[in-house]
């Protein structure tokens, strides 16, 4: 399995991000994406992920399911939370778990230690703890390609060792991830893409 | 163009002075009303245009549209309330035609607005082709349904427009003007859409040399 | 069909636990129909002969009110975004959200008119009539309001531009609902050709607005 784009080109709003984009990913494997603000990393996270419409290029998940979208074979975990005050943690999880097809909620809870604050409202969690239960979506449903926008932002130690575990489980299991980082996230080898080469060789 | 419309509503106006006070309005109303009917569909037609194809030209046509819509629009109801004072001794009847042009203001206003609320240009030239189709869809329901509304409340005695056949020397006259109007919104329009391919060049300066600062 | 039900069943969840939910439509509903013989004068008389049609413009701008908390609320959190890369297309959520906000604001507000329809001295030949009508009625201002609620879902303050937007479209949905609301005087016609064309009203809506809508929120979520 390959996701590969080719020749990307990335508008907003009248502003050209980037173009001329090369890059690829393949079955296990962990590309992070640098470089400075505004350069457009997560614009191509939401490229990936079918939000936005490349202008230019294409983008090609080889040996990925056929009747899906890419977007629908990925996790996109950006800095919105998706989660809802007002319902408890269990019960966020439950929905996008149903929503997605059917997940494991006990497991989602486990990955971030979230089983003691379970029953509590969405409303009482810390900005840190909110991050985790963004992040336990990623134990929720298995999808082939994980997007993730600074992952490690708001998360202590204990949380980012979690969080490595989990990608490392991702890229065991033949799993791709996407993640742009601003910091080292000690995941071992892993390809770096950086914007800033791509400007300057334009 | 737009002399050659000029100088139509010039030739034609004398025609006008032969006809009585009343009637003289209706060479102004009808028209108007005539366009702003046709500039909406316009307006629907390049936003149709616009979203299947992507056209950006298509959605600069649609939104300089609008304004000359609404313009007529507006006239078209001004006159005929002008029209309606002598006629039905009030400025506003609860007519179905007027009801259903007041509407199609509302449609031309929120459709302005649409461009005017969203910052981005391309989102907002998507939406408000959504807006221009949606409306563009409703407005055949709105003036059915203002016609059954009228009939279930006022019975024909109000509106007797349609009594006599036009006489010719009053249709004659009439569709020259029909003709200088459609002329001169294709001049107005024609110039608006330039407007817009300007304004949108000088932005596309502007960004660039906000990204070269 | 399960990923529908689901997003249903939380629409409802929040909009009974969360303000400006259920409760809150009902309120300026009530509030509404309370002011207006205030506005308007107590007679009798003049009360029985406008109800049905204050009745319907009520619900008219209680389901307008509440259009906003359709989409907003799920896109400033990012939750839009996810179901974007669901299973269903956004075409399916868009209707499934006109569905909860049926139910959730349409439905109660439909059964609570008739019984509102006391304080206006509503003919009470009226009232099963007024209900069936305002039953289908509401669908349509449902899904209307799901329309605007797209169509301004990224913009700051797009309350009184949903109005100005959606407000129009109502029009046919007022006129047939309130004529099928006095047309079977003798009782519930349902052959009435008012409802009839209501229903028809409804069914148009139900395939335009999910495509115009979701067709809105992907060019938000670019």
């Amino acid at each position: 399995m390959k996701l590969v784009g080719k020749d990307l080109t990335c508008e907003r709003g009248e502003r050209v991000v980037f173009k001329g984009l090369d890059f690829a990913v393949g079955a296990g494997e962990l590309l992070v994406l640098k470089g400075p603000n505004g350069a457009g990393k997560t614009s191509l996270l939401r490229l990936i992920a079918g939000l936005i419409e490349p202008a230019a290029g294409h983008l090609e998940l080889n040996g990925g399911h056929k009747d899906l979208s890419i977007g629908q074979q990925s996790h996109l975990v950006a800095h919105q939370s998706a989660v809802k005050p007002s319902l408890s943690v269990r019960e966020n999880l439950a929905f996008w778990s149903e929503f997605l097809g059917g997940g494991d909620i006990e497991a989602s809870l486990d990955a971030f230690a979230l089983r003691p604050l379970a029953d509590y409202s969405a409303a009482l969690l810390s900005a840190g703890q909110l991050r985790r239960l963004t992040l336990s979506r990623l134990k929720l449903v298995a999808r082939v390609l994980w997007l993730l926008d600074e992952p490690t932002v708001g998360l202590d130690d204990n949380s980012t060792g979690n969080l490595r575990t989990l990608m490392q489980d991702q890229l065991d299991r033949g799993g791709m991830i996407i993640a742009t980082t601003h910091v080292d996230l000690g995941m071992g080898d892993a390809t770096t893409f950086d914007f800033a080469a791509l400007e300057a060789r334009q | 163009m737009f002399a050659i419309g000029l100088y139509l509503a010039l030739v034609v106006a004398p025609a006008d002075y032969q006809q009585g006070e009343t009637v003289r309005i209706m060479f102004v109303h009808v028209p108007a009303a005539w366009l702003a009917l046709m500039i909406y569909s316009v307006m629907a037609a390049s936003s149709i245009v616009a979203i299947i194809w992507r056209h950006p030209l298509a959605d600069l046509a649609a939104k300089a549209a609008a304004p000359i819509g609404a313009a007529f629009t507006f006239l078209a109801l001004v006159t005929g309330s002008l029209w309606g004072k002598p006629m039905w001794g009030a400025w506003w009847v609860w007519d179905a035609r007027l009801t259903s042009m007041f509407v199609l203001l509302l449609l031309y206003l929120g459709y302005i607005a649409i461009w005017q609320a969203i910052e981005d240009p391309r989102r907002a030239a998507r939406i408000a082709s959504i807006v221009a189709i949606v409306g563009f869809i409703n407005v055949p329901i709105i003036k059915f349904s203002v016609e059954w509304w009228n009939s279930l409340h006022q019975p024909a005695s109000v509106f007797r427009a349609d009594g006599p056949a036009i006489h010719s020397s009053i249709l004659w006259p009439l569709l020259v003007m029909a003709v200088a109007y459609t002329l001169l919104y294709i001049a107005l329009h024609l110039v608006a859409i330039r407007s817009e391919l300007v304004g949108h060049r000088i932005r596309q300066i502007e960004l660039a040399r906000a990204d070269a600062a | 069909m399960s990923v529908l039900k689901a997003l249903i069943r939380r629409d409802l969840m929040l909009a009974w636990r969360q303000g400006g939910g259920t409760g809150t439509a009902l309120g300026f509903f009530l509030t509404v129909v309370v002011l207006l013989p205030l506005g308007i004068g107590p007679d009798q008389a003049l009360l029985q002969r406008i109800a049905p049609g204050a009745l319907w413009i009520a619900l008219l701008l209680s389901v307008l009110l509440s259009a906003e908390r359709i989409f907003q609320p799920d896109y400033d959190d990012g939750s839009l975004e996810q179901m974007a890369l669901g299973p269903a297309p956004l075409e399916m959520i868009a209707i499934a959200k006109a569905f909860a906000h049926w139910l959730s604001a349409g439905l109660p507000l439909a059964i609570a008119a008739p019984l509102l329809g006391f304080l206006l001295n509503l003919d009470p030949a009226l009232i099963l009539p007024l209900g069936i009508a305002m039953l289908i009625g509401s669908l349509a201002l449902s899904l209307l309001a799901c329309l605007g609620a797209a169509i301004t879902v990224g913009l700051r303050r797009g309350g009184m531009l949903v109005s100005l937007l959606i407000l129009p479209l109502y029009i046919p949905a007022l006129i047939f609902g309130v004529s099928a609301s006095t047309a079977g005087q003798a009782g519930p016609d349902i052959t009435s050709s008012s409802l009839l064309i209501l229903i028809a009203i409804v069914l148009t809506f139900t395939v335009v607005v999910p495509l115009a809508a979701a067709t809105a929120l992907r060019a938000y979520l670019r």
